[in-house]
């Protein structure tokens, strides 16, 4: 903090003047450098509103070093002129004056002198006036005593080009009474210390007062990705409604649980190299259970539990054909087949969200791989109207009253269940959506690659708020 | 889902009154269709095109209509109308039958032995005394195209061949021959080739060249011939000229090439039962005889109904069986309730080919009835929920990492293979990944084995945010392993990465100790962990230690090697930890 002695003579001189006064008045009243007055003024204004300053800047002319020298001891072609005696001089000696060279043009173009070359004894020098008035040194001394505006344009920009004359800006500012104004100094404390605390001091001191529109420091802190924030409700919602969670963690699938075991047909186009990643290593899966699929390789090319099959040549080739799996329908798939090897069937509720993979056309909504949400229940007798009413409970947890289109549902078909050993008359309902698309509404977020993968923004990751679904 | 597109006013007129879009829209969801979108082809050129080439094109109004995948009974005009007339009562399904030449013999194709190896399986039949108009005439064409998309898989499983009868004379054989020994005029153009010159000829058609793939390395290619050495087709690329039909044609010889017959079946059913519709006999098509080269001799089209038994206890709707029989005469399924009244008795007829079990009925039941106007019930299915354990610790350990500062990463798990080797300077052989056969590009040729690219790669991305920047994911990479039925396994990884100015060892080290005090492992040689110095080249040389944790190698830690820093585009110190959580489970 500037020193008080400054403050409060800088806080008199404003108690003196009605409607203000300029920095720069302040200093040469007080007779110290602007800067002074400056740290002066920002020094006050720490303290509340004492004073009120604005910063203004104005444009002034000042004379350079060599402008300095002229006022003093005039032009240099004064001074060549006053060299010169009646006799004249000799150019050479005139030449060796200090403004010789410069002066000499000037004062010929003045026609104040002129040379006689043919003189004898070489070139000379002879006045050609008697008396001469020096205005370049009269308008400069105007500009050192302050009256530059008495100059024309024309006259300051001609000195200018001499290099005589600069043009300064000034900053200072214009200082005026605040709400608060006293012409005492009180120090004003920042904080409040232990030592305060303990002596009690702080019941005497002034505290600075804080500034409330300024933002606080961030905390130091980590933060979760908002697509898993957003997973974590998912699994939350699935839990409080009863379901269990299945093991997803393998991305690597067989065509045959991928496909097959779905009554998938072996020429569906999900099966095609465009729309599904093939494995080159391992390229083929081993140890399917050898019943089950003759089953379902019977179900699909005869047909057999009421239906008429599809009726083609099953391939095991194709069916062991190692693939990223495409949707986590699969592991649905593993699930039920189990359940179907228990002594006796027991009622299931099943969910899972992981990544799924698609050899699809990449862009703004769409990626090779996402994360798939799945809902499964087997039990005796669901019917349409269970799958309608499961999803309604689900969505409303979501909040998602109006009907949106993120998914899919439907009830598993009996030439899945039956071959796997499911008992008759159990029926499996089923949905699944995309985790992606949900958030992308929920945030306003239009371009994938904006939440998922490397290139995310981690403004955006630190910036994401808390996930409440139903909210 | 295919997408149909026809005349809005030809559509309005079939169906004998006009629509507004919203009307219809509404009727095409309660036949459970989709009205996609209201365009015309001035619309579509000019979208695709620009303006300029738009200005000659029509405006007359299209819609297009997404139709299930399986419905190829829905792909035309006509069968579109038939189906949303009967649906709304307008009309009774019409009742298709196969019938025998007025006069003389069905026509015959003759199958040779040769064609076994390349594409076995032919059936025809005639649509007699056909009228078409041009539209009818597009439409019979469209058809057939919209069918080689979808069900015939682009014409691998089934091909068409539709022919004027009147141009050429049976009995037709079906064979395959060297491709320089079949020469013809195939359609619209003007001299003969080869089959061998053909298949060059089409390799720039934007159109056939997908098709040549199907016989190209073939040593016989398929042929159909005429009595006189005709070539109707070369099946599955194109006609020959000479029995090109036109709108004036009157007889039409319809033949369908497969590898899957009961395709080819399902695919001349559809064509005679949408186009017999314009025959001077309606719904009536003539059969054709089919021999086999083992002299088995098959009648075509198959063209007939089943009859399917629908149990009343699978009905999940809670009205009278009358009003469900109703609501499936409706969907062209004709339908009777049993004397005993406990079963429907439901009659498939040769159009609706996707119904193969009577839960496709209860579907279409379903639909009838309007799956709003189903009650919403809740099961009684009483169950306990449990969370799948690794995922249980994944989310509690994500918890606490981004309490202690790290901020979490979400990557791919498909990378290119530099991203697992080259970049890390490890060998590709040694990485253990599975490999992927057919990656569009670079960036899906491998699963990642570890979750440390994914992290630099974040990094690289964030370049310009404030430092020290600390990441991590949990997430699974996948490692092969014989063990398992597919050959590979998932494996969780906690993987994270601080980068700043000083490469942070201590800050990724006391990570390390955190997450052990997180799983409750103290530090220790026996029953503990510790971490011991490692050679790793994708850390610093003397900045890498591998961590145990009783007694077993979970992981690495250290200071990044400065060559894989640049790899990845950066260019501050970084230290890392990467290490395997299942094993505290």
């Amino acid at each position: 903090m500037a020193d008080t002695g400054i403050l409060e003579s800088l806080l008199r001189l404003v108690d003196k003047v009605d409607g203000g006064i300029d920095s720069q008045v302040v200093a040469s009243s007080l007779g110290v450098d602007h800067q002074v007055v400056v740290g002066a003024v920002k020094s006050v204004q720490a303290l509340g509103e004492v004073i009120e300053a604005e910063q203004r800047s104005s444009k002034h002319w000042e004379l350079t070093g060599e402008g300095q020298e002229i006022a003093e001891q005039g032009s240099h072609e004064a001074r060549v002129f006053k060299a010169i005696p009646e006799e004249g001089l000799s150019q050479s000696q005139l030449m060796k004056l200090p403004s010789g060279k410069v002066g000499f043009s000037k004062a010929m173009s003045n026609k104040w002198i002129h040379l006689d070359k043919g003189h004898e004894g070489g070139p000379r020098v002879f006045r050609m006036v008697e008396s001469i008035e020096d205005v370049v040194r009269k308008k400069l001394q105007q500009v050192q005593m302050g009256h530059s505006s008495q100059l024309e344009e024309k006259e300051k920009n001609e000195l200018k080009k001499r290099k005589l004359l600069t043009e300064v800006t000034v900053k200072s500012y214009w200082i005026t009474k605040g709400s608060n104004f006293s012409t005492i100094i009180t120090k004003q404390e920042t904080e409040l210390t232990p030592e305060m605390i303990a002596s009690g001091s702080w019941k005497e001191k002034k505290f600075k007062p804080y500034n409330f529109d300024a933002m606080g420091v961030a905390p130091d802190s980590g933060h979760l990705h908002p697509l898993m924030k957003v997973r974590t409700q998912f699994r939350q919602i699935f839990l409080e409604m009863g379901f269990t969670e299945m093991p997803t963690n393998n991305f690597i699938e067989s065509s045959f649980w991928n496909f097959d075991s779905l009554f998938q047909p072996q020429q569906h186009p999900a099966r095609d190299q465009h729309d599904t990643f093939f494995l080159s290593d391992p390229a083929v899966a081993h140890d399917f259970p050898q019943d089950y699929l003759e089953r379902v390789k019977k179900v699909h090319s005869e047909g057999g539990y009421g239906s008429q099959g599809y009726k083609y040549d099953w391939k095991i080739e194709e069916a062991q054909k190692n693939i990223l799996r495409t949707h986590t329908t699969a592991v649905s798939a593993r699930m039920l087949y189990k359940l179907a090897q228990q002594e006796e069937f027991t009622p299931v509720k099943y969910f899972s969200i992981d990544r799924v993979f698609r050899n699809e056309t990449l862009d703004a909504t769409h990626l090779a791989e996402f994360h798939q949400i799945e809902g499964v229940v087997a039990d005796y007798g669901l019917t349409l109207g269970d799958l309608m009413g499961v999803l309604h409970q689900f969505f409303t947890k979501l909040g998602l009253n109006k009907w949106v289109e993120v998914g899919n549902s439907g009830v598993f078909r009996p030439e899945m269940l039956l071959p796997m050993g499911l008992p008759e008359g159990v029926s499996v309902i089923a949905w699944g959506l995309s985790l992606e698309r949900p958030t992308m509404i929920k945030y306003g977020i239009n371009n994938i690659r904006e939440l998922v993968g490397h290139k995310v923004n981690l403004q955006m990751v630190y910036d994401s708020p808390v996930c409440r679904l139903d909210s | 889902m295919p997408t149909v597109s026809v005349k809005r006013d030809l559509l309005f007129q079939a169906l004998g009154r006009t629509f507004t879009d919203e009307e219809f829209d509404e009727l095409c969801f309660e036949f459970g269709l989709e009205l996609d979108e209201i365009t015309s082809e001035k619309d579509i050129i000019s979208r695709e095109q620009g303006d300029q080439k738009a200005s000659e094109a029509s405006d007359v109004v299209l819609y297009k209509i997404d139709v299930p995948a399986n419905r190829y009974d829905l792909l035309c005009l006509e069968g579109l109308v038939r189906g949303l007339q009967v649906f709304k009562d307008k009309m009774e399904a019409p009742r298709y039958s196969r019938v025998n030449p007025l006069n003389g013999d069905p026509q015959r194709l003759i199958i040779t032995g040769e064609t076994a190896s390349v594409r076995p399986h032919a059936v025809a039949a005639v649509l007699r005394n056909i009228t078409f108009t041009p539209e009818r005439y597009d439409s019979f064409i469209e058809l057939q195209e919209k069918l080689h998309q979808n069900i015939c898989r682009r014409r691998t499983l089934v091909a068409i061949g539709t022919h004027d009868l009147d141009t050429i004379s049976g009995p037709f054989t079906y064979t395959a021959k060297a491709p320089d020994d079949i020469r013809f005029k195939p359609l619209n153009q003007n001299q003969e080739y080869s089959a061998t010159q053909l298949m060059g000829f089409y390799k720039t058609d934007s159109h056939l060249r997908h098709y040549l793939h199907i016989i190209e390395d073939e040593p016989l290619y398929p042929v159909i011939y005429d009595s006189n050495g005709i070539v109707l087709s070369m099946p599955p690329i194109i006609n020959g000229d000479h029995s090109k039909i036109s709108v004036n044609t009157k007889n039409v010889f319809i033949e369908c090439t497969a590898t899957d017959l009961t395709k080819a079946k399902i695919v001349l059913d559809m064509i005679v039962t949408m186009f017999s519709e314009h025959c001077d006999q309606p719904f009536t098509v003539e059969e054709a005889e089919v021999v086999y080269p083992d002299g088995r001799m098959v009648t075509y089209p198959v063209c007939i109904y089943l009859c399917m038994l629908l149990r009343l206890c699978i009905c999940t709707v809670l009205i009278s069986s009358e009003s469900i029989a109703q609501l499936l005469t409706r969907m062209c399924l004709k339908s009777e309730v049993t004397s005993d009244g406990a079963e429907i008795q439901v009659e498939i007829p040769p159009t609706r080919s996707d119904v193969i079990h009577a839960c496709d009925i209860m579907e279409d039941a379903a639909m009838a009835y309007g799956f709003n106007n189903i009650t919403r019930t809740t099961p009684r299915t009483y169950t306990v929920a449990n969370q799948f354990p690794l995922n249980k610790l994944t989310e509690l350990l994500r918890l606490d990492l981004a309490t202690a500062g790290f901020t979490e990463a979400l990557t791919f798990a498909l990378c290119s293979q530099e991203d697992i080797a080259d970049k890390l300077q490890k060998n590709l052989k040694d990485t253990k990944a599975v490999h992927i056969s057919n990656p569009k590009t670079a960036e899906f040729q491998v699963a990642r084995t570890t979750l440390l690219p994914g992290l630099l790669k974040t990094l690289a991305a964030n370049r310009k945010m404030p430092l020290p920047l600390k990441l991590f994911e949990i997430s699974d990479v996948v490692l092969r392993d014989e063990s398992t039925d597919v050959g590979a396994r998932n494996s969780r990884r906690l993987c994270a990465v601080y980068y700043n100015k000083t490469p942070g060892f201590e800050v990724i080290h006391g990570l390390l100790d955190r997450v052990m005090q997180l799983l409750e492992v103290k530090p220790g040689r026996n029953h503990g962990y510790y971490i011991q110095a490692a050679e790793d080249s994708t850390y610093f040389p003397g900045r890498c230690a591998e961590i145990f944790s009783h007694g077993k190698s979970i992981g690495r830690l250290g200071v990044l090697h400065p060559d894989v820093i640049n790899s990845f585009e950066l260019t501050m110190p970084c230290s890392a930890l990467d290490i395997d959580i299942e094993p505290f489970l």
